[in-house]
């Protein structure tokens, strides 16, 4: 009976294949249709643009508090262009480019934004899950749907969003064990952006990685360069086909920053340096992307400014018609709506006593 | 029809409701091979395999959490807590996902679950094992609370909370798991959730309770009317939320006297709002200030003075002789 090291069969790799200077790993390099690359290109330029059109847009006063992107689009566009539509996606908040990319309106953004609950309306044949604001708790609902996915012989995966906060959750926990014990066909993916507001990554874990949690509910767990779309998606590619061959769940660690703040109402500069913003600038996802496009010939300079105004007139169409449709959201009796399946009699009675309300308010009004 | 405890009652519902329907779902803590503490899942993971009957690792979030993935995929997961004591690791995933899926997604995705857990005193157990906080599930807009009070209606009730398209929060009253058996139909039985029920008729006084508290409330009716000649008419709320205020309301407009029992600590409690309502609906018909017959607003007891805690007959008596000895003609 001695003491001895136990042998812990997994470990957990780091891949990196498009470095921030632009240099290569060949050997590594996925086999992304050409069409497909220049779809990413697109969705990330999208990303960005509308983003920073929100940040516009809540400064102006015209939308309220939202939670930036930018800087993070290939951790989360990697990822998704990888799932069928039929796969589940489910989103924390912080995932705008894959939310786009999985057919969400720039328009609901900017309803949803402005206090319309019409704006996170789902289309009916859609498998996109609403964000999930409070943190990591949408962590558990990827494992229910995977797993009914499972019980109905489906070969559908379900793709996960969180980040490096939510790993400190306890739904987190839960569910990478839940998911390993049923084996469903989950991928768990982690945003790690660096900061939980003001609490750095170093602060939420003494874990070197957070890919290495995986290995304690004995799942596989890999930890990418996430500003690098290639290896995103390379991994992402590796663990929807493990899962959608009944291999189970994966936790896949994207490293990445957030480029801008937490949400509009968040100060940075109180917790995190200039240097290091800097530093994380010069590793942009979308730079090294474009590129590497340039380097295969499939962008030129007037390409890649076609797209930018193509995109930038794509947001200019969806910020016109959010604020034609919200011309006719006004209506308050719509608070009761979508309660319950069928309104109970408590609910009609408070609905008219709201609409009784409204009445006497206007021809207070009007009597001066 | 064969006589059943509450236990085989629901465990009926259970099994039928598998049988006729693929999408029906359980999991929880120990309700497979143990055919939970309670028994009231025995013999199910035998009957449909543990694909149907699902024992989970000891997490309660992740139970409640996992239902919702599953429910809004458009299976119907029952899922088993233990205890209600240890329900409150669900609260956040109850409140924030279930009771609003379907209004944040306008209607696209809803969220059918049951979460079962038995409730309430009585049974002589640890601490954590014996609370009756139904106002915490009952004050969450989007989110059904139904508390059977005997086999019979447990087991119909059960059924149509699984039925239901929205998600509902069953509490077993455990001290009734076993206490008694009643005529339960072996042929399918609903009941309507969101509905009171009318089961003992009298003029002199209404009684309004659920749950546990029904058979002290409906033995302290037929004291009275043994004992003093009082007719009291007793109703059993059955849903806790959304409160059916119309057959209590009806009730006291005739009788003009009304008291509330509950386990559940007194402020803040279900008969805060029964009794509003009954302000707000019946004022001018009561003759007397309304009694309230509850639990205290401390902890559950341990079970040694537990007793001292839960409203029994004899304290539902003492109220109902306050109410009905006072006479606008004295």
């Amino acid at each position: 009976m001695p003491r001895k090291e136990i042998n812990i069969d997994d470990k957990v790799d780091y891949l990196s294949i498009l470095d921030h200077n632009g240099e290569l790993d060949t050997d590594l390099e996925p086999d992304i249709p050409e069409e497909i690359l220049l779809k990413l290109y697109r969705a990330m330029v999208l990303g960005r643009k509308f983003d920073e059109r929100l940040l516009n847009l809540q400064r102006q006063g015209r939308i309220g508090t939202f939670a930036p992107t930018s800087g993070q689009e290939a951790a989360h566009l990697g990822m998704i262009a990888v799932l069928e539509s039929s796969d589940w996606f489910v989103p924390a908040f912080r995932e705008l480019a894959a939310e786009i990319w999985r057919g969400r309106s720039l328009e609901s953004y900017i309803t949803y934004f402005n206090g319309f609950g019409e704006g996170a309306a789902i289309a009916q044949d859609s498998h996109n899950l609403p964000d999930a604001v409070p943190v990591g708790s949408q962590i558990l609902h990827a494992v229910g749907l995977a797993w009914a996915a499972k019980y109905r012989r489906t070969d559908q995966v379900t793709m996960v969003f969180f980040g490096d906060g939510a790993t400190s959750q306890g739904d987190f926990h839960e569910g990478l064990n839940f998911a390993g014990v049923f084996q469903v066909p989950a991928i768990f993916i982690c945003q790690n952006n660096h900061w939980a507001i003001s609490i750095p990554r170093s602060k939420q874990t003494r874990s070197k990685t957070i890919a290495q949690k995986a290995l304690a509910y004995g799942i596989p767990g890999i930890q990418v360069d996430g500003n690098d779309i290639l290896a995103t998606y390379a991994a992402a590619k590796e663990a929807v086909d493990r899962a959608r061959s009944g291999g189970g769940p994966t936790l896949i660690e994207c490293v990445t920053y957030r480029l801008t703040m937490h949400t509009t109402a968040d100060d940075p500069r109180r917790y995190r340096t200039d240097e290091e913003v800097t530093q994380w600038t010069r590793r942009d996802p979308i730079a090294r992307f474009q590129k590497y496009l340039e380097v295969k010939g499939l962008l030129s300079e007037k390409k890649i400014n076609d797209i930018e105004s193509a995109v930038l007139e794509e947001i200019q169409a969806a910020v016109d018609r959010a604020e034609e449709e919200m011309k006719t959201m006004g209506d308050p009796m719509f608070i009761f709506e979508h309660a319950y399946a069928e309104m109970p009699p408590f609910l009609k009675q408070q609905r008219e006593e709201l609409a009784r309300e409204i009445a006497e308010m206007k021809e207070e009004g009007s009597n001066g | 029809m064969a006589k059943m405890t509450m236990v085989q009652a629901l465990n009926l519902a259970l099994r039928q409701e598998m049988e006729q329907d693929e999408d029906v779902i359980l999991l929880g803590e120990d309700v497979g091979v143990d055919g939970g503490v309670f028994r009231v899942t025995d013999g199910l993971i035998t009957q449909f395999g543990e694909d149907r009957v699902l024992d989970t690792p000891l997490a309660e979030s992740a139970i409640a959490g996992m239902s919702i993935g599953m429910a809004v995929y458009g299976l119907k997961p029952v899922c088993e807590i233990q205890f209600s004591g240890f329900s409150y690791q669900t609260f956040h995933q109850i409140e924030n996902h279930a009771a609003r899926m379907r209004w944040r997604t306008q209607g696209r995705y809803h969220v059918p679950l049951v979460l079962r857990t038995p409730y309430g005193g009585g049974v002589r157990a640890l601490e954590h094992h014996s609370e009756s906080r139904e106002t915490y599930w009952a004050h969450t807009p989007g989110l059904k609370m139904v508390i059977p009070s005997g086999p019979r209606n447990a087991r119909a009730l059960l059924v149509s909370a699984i039925r239901d398209p929205d998600p509902i929060i069953f509490y077993e009253p455990k001290a009734l798991y076993r206490a008694f058996r009643e005529e339960v139909p072996e042929e399918e039985e609903t009941m309507p959730i969101g509905k009171s029920m009318l089961v003992r008729e009298g003029k002199d006084l209404t009684m309004i309770s659920y749950g546990a508290m029904m058979r002290p409330t409906l033995e302290a009716a037929s004291l009275l009317k043994d004992k003093e000649g009082v007719e009291a008419e007793v109703i059993d709320i059955l849903t806790i939320a959304p409160l059916d205020d119309e057959i209590f309301v009806q009730s006291v407009r005739k009788t003009g006297r009304a008291m509330v029992i509950h386990e559940a600590p007194r402020s803040f409690g279900p008969g805060a709002e029964i009794i509003t309502r009954l302000m707000e609906k019946a004022f001018y018909y009561l003759e007397v200030p309304i009694e309230r017959v509850t639990g205290f607003d401390v902890m559950s007891p341990l079970f040694s003075r537990e007793n001292a805690y839960i409203p029994n007959a004899q304290r539902i008596l003492r109220a109902a002789r306050r109410l009905t000895n006072v006479r606008n003609d004295e």
